[in-house]
């Protein structure tokens, strides 16, 4: 496969990973205090980079169809997940993840927190909570970097598409000192979402033994058939949800 | 004790998520497409895929079900 589809899917995916991490990190800097978030964040890279020097040799060891295998299921479930949670907003069913309300209630639960020193962080709750965003959201660049250059053998070019992603970021945040309320986050991870199980069913497969229709030509039909998937699953709940406000009033009649 | 709890909660909602039947799902479909292609010498490449968008429709059904 070409590295530039593994790069902009490893790049689009961090990108939303990225943006999450800043919203944590710029609320609790801005509204409490910079020194011991930007500690929270260092500890948590530094736990990152131990999390990825021990996982990233053990699955690189593991033969190629284990590894199909495993990956393929993983990446699957993930990118299933990620669908569920992208149709159920785009269709209402679940609340949009606004930037900056999330932003907002960051800030509003910050300044509630009382100020307490421990073990050397003058503020442990702009440490704890710079820590477990910046972890949370790593892992997942990681798993995802790991299984798709894994996957590929070509490492570099994930590595690449994700370091894009975090300095691209990165300097925009700066830039604007605010969420980044306009990256179009939802359809983003509508994309990344069509990108995993795409890409997952085709390496689970592969490594269930399955020989695909055209080889890796076949992922030029599986990943807009699992886009269309999606749609097709948007417009079945926007229908649900028409037929249900136009059967409301009149049931309402029936009713009284 | 309830560090390891919380340590084996962290995972299970890092990889199986909201819904245990997407996981539960996409496993089942490996299963069968590896015993279809290794015991029947079936190449099943289109098992999976079926799976798949089963697990997506079945969990969005169960999510949005309960608010008709």
């Amino acid at each position: 496969m070409n590295a530039l589809p593994l790069i902009l899917t490893v790049f689009i995916a961090c990108v939303v990973e990225a943006v999450e991490a800043l919203t944590i990190v710029l609320a609790t800097g801005i509204t409490r205090e910079w020194r011991s978030t930007f500690q929270g964040m260092a500890a948590a890279l530094l736990a990152l980079a131990v999390i990825t020097a021990a996982v990233g040799p053990a699955v690189s060891e593991l033969p190629l169809t284990a590894l199909r295998v495993v990956v393929g299921a993983l990446l699957a479930v993930f990118g299933l997940q990620w669908l569920r949670k992208a149709v159920l907003r785009a269709t209402g069913y679940q609340a949009l993840h606004d930037e900056a309300s999330a932003y907002l209630r960051e800030v509003a639960a910050a300044e509630a927190a009382a100020k307490e020193a421990r073990r050397g962080v003058t503020d442990w709750y702009s440490f704890t909570l710079a820590f477990k965003g910046v972890l949370l959201e790593g892992l997942e660049v990681v798993f995802i970097v790991i299984t798709f250059g894994d996957n590929q053998k070509d490492i570099g070019a994930a590595v690449i598409g994700a370091a894009a992603a975090i300095i691209v970021v990165t300097i925009v945040g700066i830039a604007v000192r605010a969420p980044l309320t306009k990256v179009p986050e939802n359809w983003m991870k509508l994309a990344v979402g069509v990108m995993l199980t795409s890409f997952g069913t085709f390496w689970g497969a592969e490594g269930a033994g399955v020989r695909w229709p055209g080889n890796d030509a076949a992922l030029l039909v599986v990943i807009p058939a699992v886009a269309l998937v999606a749609a097709a699953c948007i417009l079945w709940l926007n229908s649900r949800t028409a037929a249900r406000t136009v059967s409301a009033p009149q049931s309402e009649v029936v009713g009284s | 004790m309830k560090q390891l709890r919380s340590f084996g909660a962290f995972w299970y909602d890092f990889i199986v998520g909201d819904d245990w039947h997407v996981a539960a799902l996409v496993a089942a479909g490996l299963a069968l497409t590896a015993i279809a292609t290794h015991a029947a010498n079936v190449n099943a490449w289109w098992l999976l895929p079926v799976f798949v968008v089963a697990a997506l429709a079945w969990s969005l059904h169960r999510a949005t079900a309960s608010r008709k």
